[in-house]
């Protein structure tokens, strides 16, 4: 794999459609519904929450002179200088670990990862260093940290760019993980997990970055958090529960646009939290809709779905009218011909025949073909 | 065109202080040590010594799981302690506690931590010999090796903004010179400037790989120029010569605000862990000639004892009365009370979350109706 980062973005910066320069907002509508994506979300979350605390910092390659990888952390260095915007040599191990050291006595750093792919060079220390301190040292260390970055999939860059590493960290205690989706998600959520004493995986998605969401005026005030833990029901529904994160959001919300052609209500939730995993609010769903759809971009086994199926069988089990439907990516590493990506990932008419088959109202196999 | 050869013609020198024999080496720079610091330095020697032999013996009988020695670096652990002060932060590897013991760990805390019983600083979360005080200014063991080398540098990044007269220590062994972390670290502290002062026990075995096969370099000290990084190497056998060279590197790290690199050369005479026996792969000959004719120990005594500092009665005295305040400890350790079952839910965040919480309920509940399948000497 290339290294050399102009290589690198260079491959992807100018033919892909999401990377917009980030002082180009959309603007182009009425004066009440304002309009912030998600990289001007988490650049100003960064920028305020590194003007409150002088504690926190950022450290990730890219994220100085270069402005950030995917163009994140822009305007940042200039702003509060190399000391507070620390361009890393290449081992993600290596800066992990200093990360992982400076928040042992006191600091609050931001770690980037390039893709969380690349985290995983770094894994011993988000685990046994991160995750673990405050236990094993019996909260004589705390470890105030987040490790953000772009995970799953983006667009023709093979496997090892383009795993989803939600159920991975998500299993792990000690940890939290955090899914953001839409710009207020990437506002409120960021700058939650900096405040947060405990160690944070943040897990953002490179095609949203360029994604534009109306946002109220509240999100815009320095002191807008969204609490950790807290699903968020993005449609209500009466008919099948669809959970999702990240990406699938969107995905999830056409599809119950095609739903309710059919007269099916889909309600969708949006996890924003892997762990702790709003199981409150999932199974509350699943007792009003009796119908359960999860959707993720992962891989199934061990994945995300599996432990919310496990949950509602455990405290909803007598009220499911139908099995558990669980949509994630293909078993196989993700391949790079455009075809084969688009048949790795779920689409948007996956989770539309899901639903169905949950509400008993699919088609015969042979009918679909 | 001209190629830098892969091996110096000699090899880097070490520096010493006393002769096997206890006499200062003529034409040795050194500073002097007083009486009261000599003292302390032998006796605390001494009590590492016997506390590392009586709670291997205590594994051994079954009553902690297990224990790891630090027998024939004791001149490393306490003199490397003694030139240091208080400030300073110590990011450990594993075999260090001589620097714990110097700052004033008791015995009985010590035992505490083997025990893991409800005194434990860390609440029986951790192993046994992984201990860790805040206040002693020495982070909790962790067993992942050479992990601490860049979370040194990271600990010095945030230690700089405090402006204090102090530095971060990081220790590792010659094996865990092989890891990812060592190179990161190094060259990281290098490039940022840290004030880390990074010590290297090279005491000839990673377990039951020598040096011959960990690396093909002249040990670790010429690994600190390829990084940018000042370097000595000592023998780690003469408490004076580590003194010293501690006390100097600590200078250097702390007033230039760059990082030093020591390799300190020792021999691991223990077995690696109480899961090993060391006979398998070395020669027990070669084990005994390194425990008895180059004991750190016996060379650093000759030399108090020729200055008048030191008698064999208070040896002897010394020796029967550390014994007899390890086998307390022990006793003490071993009757204690276990931590209590909410323990095991506790810090593993900030705050209990509340499935943590419910677990622990429902474990509650459990342990109510079937009493007696719980064990009673675990309190609840």
């Amino acid at each position: 794999m290339l290294r050399i980062a102009g290589n690198k973005l260079g491959a992807r910066g100018f033919t892909s459609p999401f990377l917009k320069p980030a002082g180009l907002t959309l603007r182009s509508y009425s004066s009440s519904a304002k309009q912030m994506t998600v990289r001007e979300a988490l650049n100003s979350a960064l920028d305020e929450e590194m003007s409150a605390d002088h504690n926190v910092f950022l450290m990730g390659e890219e994220v100085g002179e270069y402005q950030g990888a995917y163009k994140v952390s822009k305007g940042l260095m200039q702003k509060f200088g190399p000391q507070r915007v620390v361009d890393t040599p290449i081992t993600e191990a290596g800066f992990t670990g200093i990360g992982v050291g400076a928040a042992f006595y006191g600091l609050r750093p931001v770690v980037e990862f390039m893709t969380f792919n690349f985290a995983m060079q770094a894994m011993d220390h988000i685990i046994n260093s991160a995750a673990k301190t405050n236990y094993m040292s019996s909260g004589n260390i705390n470890v105030p940290i987040v490790f953000r970055g772009p995970n799953g999939a983006a667009a023709g860059v093979g496997a090892q760019h383009s795993q989803c590493y939600a159920a991975w960290y998500g299993s792990c205690p000690g940890l939290k993980v955090l899914v953001p989706y839409s710009s207020e998600d990437a506002r409120g959520l960021l700058k939650a997990a900096i405040r947060d004493p405990d160690p944070v995986v943040f897990l953002e998605n490179e095609l949203l970055y360029g994604e534009a969401f109306p946002v109220s005026a509240e999100v815009f005030d320095s002191g807008f958090c969204i609490p950790i833990g807290k699903a968020k029901i993005e449609r209500e529904g009466k008919h099948v529960t669809i959970t999702s994160f990240s990406k699938m959001v969107g995905f999830s919300l056409k599809a119950a646009e095609i739903l309710a052609k059919d007269g099916i209500d889909a309600e969708v939730i949006n996890l924003r939290s892997i762990r702790p995993l709003d199981r409150t609010t999932i199974n509350a769903s699943v007792r009003k809709t009796n119908r359960l759809v999860t959707v993720e971009e992962g891989f199934p086994q061990h994945g995300v779905g599996a432990e919310i199926c496990t949950s509602i069988v455990e405290d909803s089990f007598g009220y499911l009218d139908a099995p558990v439907e669980r949509i994630a990516g293909a078993d196989v590493p993700m391949p790079y011909a455009a075809n084969l990506e688009r048949m790795a990932l779920p689409q948007v008419e996956d989770i539309v025949r899901a639903a169905k088959r949950a509400c008993y109202r699919s088609l015969p196999a042979a009918a679909t073909a | 065109m001209k190629f830098i050869s892969e091996a110096a013609d000699k090899r880097i020198p070490c520096y010493r202080v006393l002769s096997d024999d206890g006499y200062p080496i003529a034409g040795s720079r050194f500073e002097q040590v007083d009486k009261e610091t000599a003292v302390k330095m032998y006796k605390s020697m001494v009590t590492l010594q016997i506390m590392d032999n009586i709670f291997y013996e205590a594994q051994r009988q079954g009553r902690i799981s297990f224990y790891l020695t630090s027998t024939g670096e004791e001149a490393i652990n306490i003199a490397t302690a003694a030139a240091l002060t208080s400030d300073d932060v110590i990011l450990p590897q594993y075999r260090e506690p001589g620097i714990l013991l110097w700052r004033g760990f008791t015995l009985q805390e010590f035992a505490n931590q083997c025990f893991g019983n409800s005194a434990d600083y860390g609440k029986g979360k951790q192993m046994p010999i992984h201990y860790g005080s805040n206040k002693h200014n020495f982070f909790t063991i962790s067993s992942p090796i050479a992990t601490q080398l860049p979370q040194a540098a990271g600990v010095a990044y945030s230690l700089k903004m405090d402006k204090k007269e102090a530095c971060v220590v990081a220790f590792t062994g010659d094996g865990g010179t092989s890891e990812g972390d060592f190179h990161a670290g190094l060259n990281f502290a290098a490039v940022m400037d840290a004030p880390v002062l990074f010590i290297c026990r090279n005491n000839g075995w990673a377990i039951s790989t020598p040096i011959s096969e960990q690396f093909r370099s002249d040990g670790v000290v010429v690994k600190g120029q390829a990084y940018g990084i000042r370097s000595i190497r000592v023998d780690g056998n003469d408490a004076l010569a580590v003194y010293n060279t501690i006390r100097a590197a600590r200078e250097m790290v702390i007033h230039e605000q760059k990082p030093v690199l020591v390799e300190a050369l020792s021999y691991r005479v223990g077995h690696h862990s109480t899961s090993d026996d060391s006979t398998k792969y070395r020669p027990v000959d070669e084990i005994e000639h390194w425990k008895t004719a180059r004991n750190p120990l016996a060379r650093f005594r000759k030399w108090v004892h020729k200055n008048g500092w030191w008698t064999d009665d208070e040896e002897s005295e010394l020796r029967g009365s550390i014994r007899k305040q390890l086998l307390n400890a022990i006793q003490v350790a071993e009757k204690m009370e276990k931590p209590v079952l909410a323990e095991m839910f506790s810090d593993v965040y900030d705050d209990l979350p509340s499935n943590l919480h419910e677990q622990e309920k429902s474990l509650r509940e459990t342990i109510k109706r079937h009493r007696q399948d719980y064990p009673t000497d675990v309190p609840v």
